[in-house]
């Protein structure tokens, strides 16, 4: 079906991303314009090209996104989407894109995530409660699941969540201390190269990741995301529009998705994702396998899921994952390059904006566009991305067209 | 046992889960089952999500678990939470087969295994409104 008429990334933007961001506070929508510029200058096309449209949640507006995205960019669109996956949004975002395009749908579809904050509103009354600072992906609305039996007992947010994942994987595979304080100190050595990183030029040490504070037993501060200020967006189009950008097209020749829980006290297994089917849908529509891949861009919102994603991705047998890491290097001068840019435990987490970090960095490499962290001959690449506590995963294969 | 101990916040009960609830303030646990596919089913639901039969009948269920897995935390995971710190927060499966997430009382993190036995501990909420369902090792 249309296998001929590939999605391809022909463009993005990406801004720095900061842990303190004192610039000028603007709107989503307005970051939203600023970002679609960007990229589509990339991209080498212009507004009047754009004919799809992919959107995450706006501050500005709790329903009808993609409505209002198109009448402020002054745009109409023949495809919209809203997408709502967590970290996993960004990626959730350019398979629907790409879908589309491979359906005939649109030609050029843009997908943006802005993650700086927004003007501090004058009105007290129009402000988010204070527990929506602690609750993170936890609803505490009445009727919600979560209100009544995981906030109670402080299972609230994502550290509790993962660092369960982890304890339950540790019981019955050994402890994996040392390789997710591997995947950190490799990842900042990338991330030391990569100027839009928020830990630029600041490598660490595997002993002093493991010396940082014990947050949640076992998972310790180095191994957590750092929330930050950013932003991205991609553009994505046909193979006739490709042509008029100036990067080697990226493709996107295979994509899976997968939701198996909101929170892991339901996982069937705790110690298996749900990118296991993610990556194998993913593998499959694109006629590959992970020994082909040339390098990963896989989601890190914690060490343990980087090692868990290796392993549910077929890089590794299930309780292998720190014995594998053992014998590689991460870094992008490594034998076995992740996370080139530093992933988000090296530029840190600009909220939703974080997600397409990952796709980002693997179209910059595919196109040849890294710098001095060029990965050589890189042609193929999975990217993955993952929403909520392990609740949803998806996998993207990347080709260099 | 652990009269002095209350929980920060209540859980906002829903009539659907009422008599879990209600049953816990008596100090009792009881689940939903499946009359029609005999699944056993937690967190309360007005059908069975293995077959959506709508014939789910409140049963008392044992309240002993096993441990599957847990996190002790150093500081608190979230600001209500403070007075309790350290946590040791955990997901337990009851014999029931059931899964729930809950705290542990009575443990210092460091002597927990996986699989091990525990035993329920039923503590207030602050508020008085509800008795949550913690473990304890058995």
């Amino acid at each position: 079906m249309g296998t001929q008429r590939k999605g391809a990334i022909v463009g993005y933007a990406e801004w720095p991303t900061v842990r303190r961001y004192d610039g000028p506070r603007r709107f989503m929508l307005e970051q939203w314009m600023d970002l679609a510029a960007e990229a589509l200058a990339d991209a080498g096309l212009v507004l009047e090209d754009v004919d799809g449209l992919v959107c995450g949640t706006l501050r500005e507006a709790n329903m009808f996104v993609p409505a209002t995205v198109v009448e402020y960019l002054g745009q109409p669109v023949k495809f919209a989407e809203f997408v709502d996956l967590g970290g996993a949004t960004g990626t959730g975002m350019l398979w629907r894109a790409a879908a589309a395009i491979e359906l005939g749908l649109c030609d050029v579809v843009l997908c943006a995530l802005p993650g700086l904050p927004i003007p501090s509103n004058p009105d007290p009354r129009d402000r988010p409660p204070p527990e929506a600072r602690w609750l993170g992906s936890t609803s505490n609305a009445w009727g919600s699941p979560q209100a009544e039996f995981e906030v109670p007992f402080g299972n609230v947010a994502q550290n509790a969540g993962y660092a369960m994942i982890a304890a339950h994987y540790e019981a019955r595979f050994g402890s994996c201390e040392r390789a997710r304080a591997q995947i950190t100190a490799q990842q900042r050595a990338s991330a030391a190269l990569n100027p839009l990183a928020s830990f630029y030029e600041k490598p660490v040490t595997i002993d002093e990741v493991l010396a940082s504070s014990m947050i949640a037993e076992p998972l310790r501060l180095l191994e957590i995301v750092m929330p930050c200020a950013g932003g991205a967006a991609v553009v994505l189009a046909s193979p006739e529009k490709a042509k008029k950008s100036p990067h080697r097209p990226v493709q996107i020749t295979g994509y899976g998705e997968s939701l198996t829980i909101k929170t892991p006290t339901f996982a069937e297994d705790l110690a298996v994702t749900p990118v296991a089917a993610a990556a194998a849908t993913a593998f499959a529509r694109a006629g590959t396998t992970p020994a082909a891949m040339d390098l990963l861009a896989l989601y890190d919102c914690y060490t343990i899921t980087v090692l868990l994603t290796l392993e549910d991705a077929g890089f590794c047998p299930k309780g292998a994952g720190a014995a594998f890491l053992a014998e590689r290097n991460l870094a992008f001068d490594g034998d076995f390059p992740v996370n080139t840019h530093g992933g988000q435990l090296g530029v840190g987490q600009p909220g939703l904006a974080g997600g397409l970090l990952q796709p980002i960095e693997a179209a910059r490499q595919l196109m040849g566009r890294a710098g001095p962290r060029q990965v050589r001959d890189v042609n193929r690449a999975l990217v993955t991305g993952t929403g909520g506590v392990m609740s949803e995963q998806v996998a993207l294969i990347l080709e260099g067209a | 046992m652990t009269e002095t101990l209350h929980a920060p916040l209540a859980p906002k009960m829903t009539p659907t889960s009422a008599p879990f609830w209600a049953a816990l303030g008596e100090g009792q646990v009881v689940l939903q089952q499946c009359d029609d596919c005999e699944a056993w089913v937690f967190y309360p639901r007005p059908r069975c999500p293995r077959c959506l039969s709508a014939a789910l009948a409140w049963k008392p269920a044992s309240g002993r678990a096993t441990l599957t897995t847990w996190t002790h935390c150093p500081r608190p995971t979230a600001p209500p939470f403070a007075g309790l710190a350290p946590q040791t927060l955990a997901v337990v499966t009851l014999e029931e087969g059931v899964r729930m997430s809950t705290f542990l009382l009575e443990t210092t993190g460091r002597t927990l295994e996986l699989g091990m036995a525990l035993a329920p501990r039923f503590v207030p909420t602050e508020d008085g409104t509800a008795t949550l369902l913690a473990f304890a090792p058995a």
